[in-house]
């Protein structure tokens, strides 16, 4: 199981509300989750895989995973392969058994596919190799003051 | 600042909206001195895209100058004239480092509330929704650009900002339709559509070395301008054969590359789908397929709403044409797209029929949605 202090580093991610969700998202035993590939509460979730454009030893460097993904450690497997055609990289995570859907802002934000997070943290890893930098959203009129026209 | 928002469907307005902020180090902020309309705002404007909210900025094509700098941006400064390419593109993924910036991998924010998808690239763009991963558009005072090193293009003195402000959008889509289309010399080509992406299209193959480029309209003001700017040779649907009309002036083979490029078709109403009512204009699409000559390439540029019934696919097999598609244009022919601005062999600045402040941009908008007054886009000064 996840120790708490680790989960806590969640928080830049997803926010300190959502972080007691992703918490519980890890921890408590699957019950009713979305079922796996065929259907089957009980098999396994089904993997979610990004190709990243570098090799290996930049995806993972020194065979450790990256820090987006450092967050889930104990919450997920990882499975990593070169990509055919010098494509770099196919990197593929999964929720371990036992998850089931958050609640609060949590399940606000990934409803009941604890695969969402999975993707969101691929696609940042994937972000931070190729582009640098895991690209912002223009601030929305709603985060400032309104000025009215 | 000031900037040209969507309000609700068919409704633009002028607003106070906050200044963009440099949001990641690889951004410039760039203060705009013209932007352009463009087809791919029409079904914005509609309303018809289901995450566009009140306030989103509009205009995907616009040009500037940089006023601030990331400390991650390596290729341009404070005071630089830049046209800033349609395409948000990171210059990183396996797709840029194949051309391919309008498939960028990298080009959507991150949105906690958004499902990333791989395989989406519609919303990498500027004047998009924010909630689809879209950025605020050029109609505006200022701008944020992303991946500036990669996006953001230095315009030589020799080019003014009106034929420039083409080289985000128009010009690059032009100039990939006829590359898509691998037009080489001695080529006949047919273009349906003599807006300004079309009538760049034809200039483009024309610089490739066609030997006869035909456009289709029904617009004569349109079919003018591409016969003088673009050496085209003009058939009016309404008066002619066109299908005909391109058999004679292909010898009989049928032109070896056809170009639709006719925009957003209107939205029919379930009505008159289901009653069989098409749209007043001839099936562009259908007919280039029938028209290509045999092994010939079909190349259609955006402008659709994802489908398209009573497509003659026995047609594109039995005749083993080859059928392409772009919606958006990449980045790499933007450098060389300006040199031959600067050098003069691609002139741009008679598009901008209309050209206003951006306080009358909702007018704007309606005179090149209604094309009204011979519009072929509005260009707007901040």
């Amino acid at each position: 199981m996840v120790p708490m202090g680790r989960l806590a580093r969640a928080g830049p991610a997803l926010g300190g509300a959502a972080l007691a969700g992703a918490a519980r998202l890890l921890r408590v035993p699957r019950r009713g989750a979305r079922p796996g590939a065929d259907g089957d509460a009980a098999a396994p979730a089904r993997w979610e895989v990004v190709t990243v454009d570098r090799p290996a030893e930049q995806v993972l460097p020194e065979g450790r995973w990256p820090e987006p993904l450092r967050r889930l450690d104990g919450a997920v497997e990882v499975r990593v392969r070169p990509a055919p055609g010098d494509r770099g990289t196919e990197l593929a995570a999964r929720p371990l058994a036992g998850v089931t859907p958050p609640t609060g802002l949590a399940a606000h934000l990934v409803g009941d596919d604890p695969g969402l997070l999975v993707r969101r943290t691929l696609r940042q890893i994937k972000q931070r190799a190729e582009a640098g930098e895991v690209l912002r959203a223009d601030r929305s009129a709603l985060d400032r003051p309104e000025v009215h026209g | 600042m000031r900037a040209l928002c969507w309000v609700a469907a068919g409704e633009l307005a002028v607003r106070e909206v906050p200044d963009p902020e440099l949001r990641n180090e690889r951004d410039v902020i760039v203060r705009v001195r013209r932007s352009a309309t463009g087809g791919g705002d029409l079904p914005l404007l509609a309303g018809r895209h289901p995450l566009l909210r009140p306030g989103d900025v509009l205009g995907a094509e616009f040009l500037g100058e940089v006023v601030e700098a990331g400390p991650g941006v390596r290729r341009h400064r404070a005071g630089d004239r830049v046209v800033v390419g349609a395409s948000v593109a990171c210059g990183g993924c396996w797709y840029c480092r194949q051309g391919l910036h309008s498939c960028c991998d990298n080009a959507h924010a991150d949105l906690p509330s958004a499902d990333p998808d791989w395989v989406r690239s519609d919303a990498g763009c500027f004047g998009r929704p924010r909630a689809a991963g879209g950025f605020a558009g050029g109609h505006a005072e200022y701008v944020r650009v992303p991946y500036a090193d990669v996006s953001a293009f230095r315009v030589p003195d020799a080019v003014d900002d009106v034929r420039a402000v083409f080289a985000a959008d128009v010009a690059p889509t032009g100039w990939l339709a006829a590359e898509l289309g691998a037009v080489r010399q001695g080529d006949v080509v047919a273009i349906w559509g003599a807006g300004a992406v079309g009538q760049v299209t034809a200039r483009a193959a024309v610089l490739r070395g066609a030997a006869r480029v035909l456009v289709v309209d029904r617009h004569e003001e349109r079919l003018r301008m591409a016969e003088r700017h673009s050496d085209a040779e003009p058939l009016d649907y309404r008066r002619t054969d066109v299908a005909a009309e391109l058999r004679d002036r292909s010898g009989g083979r049928g032109p070896d590359v056809c170009v639709v490029a006719v925009g957003t078709p209107p939205a029919r109403s379930r009505a008159d789908r289901f009653g069989g009512q098409h749209a007043d204009r001839p099936d562009a699409l259908r007919e280039a397929v029938h028209a290509c000559r045999k092994s010939g390439v079909v190349v259609v540029l955006g402008g659709t709403d994802g489908f398209v019934d009573a497509f003659p696919l026995g047609a594109l097999t039995e005749r083993r044409l080859t059928l392409r598609g772009a919606g958006r244009p990449d980045l790499r022919d933007v450098p060389m797209l300006l040199d031959r601005m600067a050098r003069g062999e691609l002139r741009t600045e008679h598009l901008a029929t209309h050209r206003l402040p951006l306080a009358q941009g909702p007018e704007g908008y309606a005179l090149f949605r209604d094309r009204a007054d011979g519009c072929v886009r509005a260009v707007f000064t901040p």
